[in-house]
């Protein structure tokens, strides 16, 4: 994968060793990643390592990767969004519903659904910006209740035989061997890398997570900038639902919430590689799939599944204390 | 007669070559409430921090508490055992928690043993009874009023003196640092009786005040210190407000201050019934290409004035420019900024620029649209801009993709005024624009702010540092209680700043 990074993230050219140890850290998960490929390939030569594999595992995890990249946007914006798990469920419960049981055109479904993704968006930040509530505590109160509008809707079943259209469009065909439910993951990666790096509003968005009171007496208007970081991260949610519901070609109403945790996993382990200290897109990427195959290739290698949840909360760890360590513990967006 | 409660002599200290205090002694006696006065950086914060324990002080000093000496130094927190406390002006309380909490702290926190809440409210209530503070227990402390606060922390010193007399038998000292600014003047008395109270069973105070009203009427003798220097003891009733300015400023206060007459300079802006926090209705004036200085004692109201103008923090008010007059109560950054207005704010990292951000980030920020160009921000234009001003300025070291943070304190603060003198505002306000800054740097920063006032730039400037105003304005608006109580004209001298910070009356014309 290209990774291209702006000019200002580098240290200064004066100081030699630094570059160094950057250069490292930036690219030391993509090195592990690697070596972690090689390794399940040298155990598991005529399964791991086929392109039949690596396919699946792209399209599978293209769900986790987006919303990773949902949870980044108001992370950077110095706000936690826990409900892009519920969304996701929701978005994908909607366009179950409404195209399955209510025969709503697809077309009709997904625009239902951005429009509820929206709202979501829009109830949070109220919420928040409003109220001024805490953004984990409004985020955790609007999972829970989507979670049971989900029910509600659903009956708690799965609603499966969802438009043709939509599966073919998320996995139906691929493009250079990958399906393309990936290149969704990849195209807003691509966006996001573009407005966090070459546009005002990505500065703006970094000014109101790092320092609030900078950013007001700077004529920024925080609440504006917080509130569509919030919706923000709901739209890209609900595109992960319709995703996701793509590649399972149902709408699932209970097992949405499972990637919550991983994608918060992802959005920090990412923090600390490409753009190490800071919340970015291909970082968000990289850490979606190293985890992703983590837990593949021990799944394949007949591990018992406790040790894949291992594998997730300690790479987590790791990764954050040694990125901590090598920047000698300088505040950053981790922290 | 029994011995002073506490008695120093010789104490001195040195910060790195420079004598903060030269050897100093005085003392305090039971019962009495003893003022400490001094302009800022006289010398009291240190002697304070060394009874605290913070600060070492240089061998040779003889510190005696209830007669027996005490070997010095002092270990944090070993005030305690002696039967000191302290009470600054940010209370230390938890706001969050409630009175009772905050009261029995120590008791609620220690040990293993089941909070006994019964008892622990009977001694919260006992500790409010014994003073008359009527507060109710179970209030949080962000409900109660500011005095109520005060009344909370002192109370709860109180006890801790109580604490180590019925271990000692002997009487305490409690020290209270500055603990008046912030309160409104209807409930100083309040705080007084309470004061007096305390004294009454025996115990000594120290009041550090530059209110010197506040001075006449609580105290029982007073020390005052200049330069590291006692300057002398005396026995409040026989002293006047005049014979204490003299004391502290070194020279007696002129009789009158009369605003002078309209300045020739062109008017930039007119304000009036500017009101916030702490600053009572007040008009001022600020001149085309004027550098207006804003002083006053800490709590006096001038420090929160360029907030109030730029729409940081909320008040009201009128601003009266050349085109327009604009509502401050619904002024907002976005809209000073707008009417080419800039704000310096004194706290560089809460509120003046991000540390963990580069160089040019912060010095764009306001500026980010300016760059966007082909649909996106041109970062190399950035960059070479930003290089070109980091040499105008003279940031050292000249490198814009550092983090602010690798800078020393004064070429950040170059770098935040650099960001806002390149948009070439009408109208520069700026915040104690050299705290934490090198000499060489504010020779710098001055010479900066002289051109572009030179250039017909209108920079007000509040500061608490006399000598600063001095250098770089050409007038200085003194505050004292919310209000304009003196205006100085031409260029003053920082002894005329200085001593009319203490003028308490306010101008006929200001009002």
């Amino acid at each position: 994968m290209a990774v291209t990074v702006a000019p200002q993230a580098a240290p200064a050219p004066a100081s030699r060793p630094r570059i160094t140890a950057y250069t490292a850290e930036r690219f030391a998960l993509l090195a592990v990643w690697v070596l972690l490929i090689a390794g399940f390939g040298v155990a598991l030569p005529d399964s791991f390592l086929t392109w039949g594999n690596f396919s699946i595992l792209f399209a599978s995890y293209a769900p986790g990767a987006l919303l990773s990249l949902a949870i980044i946007v108001p992370l950077t914006a110095g706000d936690f969004d826990l409900s892009v798990g519920a969304t996701l469920t929701l978005s994908s419960c909607i366009i179950g519903v409404l195209n399955v049981w209510g025969g709503v055109p697809l077309p009709l479904a997904l625009l239902a659904a951005l429009l509820a993704g929206i709202m979501v968006g829009a109830a949070n930040a109220f919420f928040i910006l409003w109220f001024r509530i805490p953004s984990l505590v409004v985020t955790l109160g609007t999972t829970s209740l989507m979670t049971g509008l989900v029910q509600w809707m659903t009956d708690s079943s799965t609603i499966g035989g969802i438009a043709q259209g939509l599966v073919t469009a998320v996995v139906g065909g691929t493009l250079l061997g990958v399906p393309y439910a990936f290149y969704y993951a990849l195209a807003t990666a691509i966006l996001m890398w573009f407005v966090f790096e070459y546009l005002p509003l990505g500065r703006r968005l970094l000014f109101v997570g790092r320092g609030r009171e900078v950013a007001r007496l700077n004529g920024i208007a925080v609440d504006r900038v917080r509130a569509g970081a919030l919706i923000a991260s709901a739209v890209i949610a609900t595109a992960a639902g319709a995703v996701y519901a793509g590649v399972l070609g149902s709408a699932d109403p209970s097992s949405g919430l499972n990637y919550l945790l991983p994608a918060f996993a992802a959005a920090f382990l990412g923090a600390t590689t490409i753009m190490p200290g800071r919340f970015n897109p291909w970082g968000a990427i990289v850490a979606t799939y190293f985890l992703a195959t983590g837990i593949t290739g021990l799944s394949m290698l007949g591990i018992p599944l406790w040790v894949t949840n291992v594998f997730n909360g300690g790479a987590l760890i790791i990764a954050v204390m040694v990125s901590q360590l090598t920047r000698g513990r300088e505040a950053s967006d981790i922290g | 007669m029994p011995p002073p409660v506490l008695r120093v002599e010789g104490i001195a200290k040195t910060f790195g070559g420079e004598r903060a205090l030269v050897g100093i002694g005085f003392d305090v006696r039971p019962g009495e409430v003893h003022g400490l006065l001094g302009r800022n950086g006289s010398g009291k914060s240190t002697l304070v921090k060394i009874l605290a324990g913070y600060h070492v002080p240089d061998p040779g000093g003889r510190l005696e508490i209830n007669g027996e000496p005490v070997d010095l130094p002092l270990r944090p927190g070993d005030f305690r055992r002696h039967g000191l406390a302290f009470l600054h002006q940010n209370l230390g309380l938890v706001p969050s928690l409630t009175v009772l909490e905050n009261l029995r702290l120590d008791s609620i926190t220690r040990g293993a043993r089941p909070i006994r809440w019964r008892a622990e409210r009977a001694a919260a209530a006992a500790a409010l009874g014994r003073y008359e503070v009527a507060v109710d227990p179970a209030a949080r402390i962000d409900t109660l009023a500011p005095v109520d606060r005060a009344l909370v922390a002192i109370v709860r010193a109180v006890e801790e003196i109580r604490r180590a007399h019925a271990a000692t038998g002997r009487p305490g000292l409690l020290v209270l640092d500055e603990p008046t600014p912030f309160l409104p003047r209807t409930s100083v008395g309040r705080l007084f009786a309470l004061v007096r109270r305390i004294v009454a069973e025996g115990s000594g105070v120290i009041f550090i005040s530059h209110d010197i009203d506040e001075v006449l009427e609580i105290t029982d003798r007073i020390t005052v210190l200049r330069d590291g220097d006692v300057v002398g003891t005396r026995t409040t009733s026989a002293v006047s407000h005049g014979d204490i300015v003299e004391l502290i400023v070194g020279r007696r206060l002129a009789a009158t201050q009369r605003a002078p007459a309209a300045t020739a300079r062109a008017t930039f802006a007119e304000v009036s019934d500017l009101a916030g926090r702490s600053v009572q209705p007040t008009r001022l004036a600020i001149g085309a290409g004027e550098v207006l200085g804003l002083t006053g004692l800490i709590g006096s109201g001038y420090a929160e004035v360029p907030y109030l103008l730029f729409g940081a923090r909320p008040g009201g008010g009128l601003l009266k420019l050349a085109d327009a007059p604009y509502d401050l109560a619904a002024m907002t950054p976005r809209r000073a900024l707008a009417l080419g207005m800039a704000l310096l704010p004194g706290d560089r990292q809460g509120a003046g620029g991000i540390d963990t951000l580069p160089v040019v980030d912060n010095l764009f920020l306001p500026d980010l649209a300016r760059f966007l160009r082909h649909g996106r921000l041109q970062r190399k234009v950035m960059m070479q801009e930003a290089a070109q001003i980091g040499r105008r300025f003279e940031v050292m070291p000249n490198n814009p993709v550092l983090p602010l943070s690798a800078l020393s304190g004064g070429n950040a603060q170059k770098v935040l005024l650099a960001r806002w003198m390149n948009r070439t505002p009408r109208l520069l306000l700026l915040d104690e624009p050299t705290q934490g800054v090198d000499v060489g740097t504010r020779q710098q920063i001055f010479a900066f702010l002289r051109t572009a006032a030179a250039g017909g730039m209108a920079v007000v400037c509040a500061s608490s540092d006399a000598e600063q105003l001095a250098e770089i304005c050409d007038r200085v608006l003194v505050f004292a209680r919310g209000r304009i109580v003196a205006e100085l004209d031409a260029a003053p001298g920082k002894d005329a700043i200085a001593e009319a910070c203490y003028a308490t009356t306010p101008l006929a014309t200001a009002a």
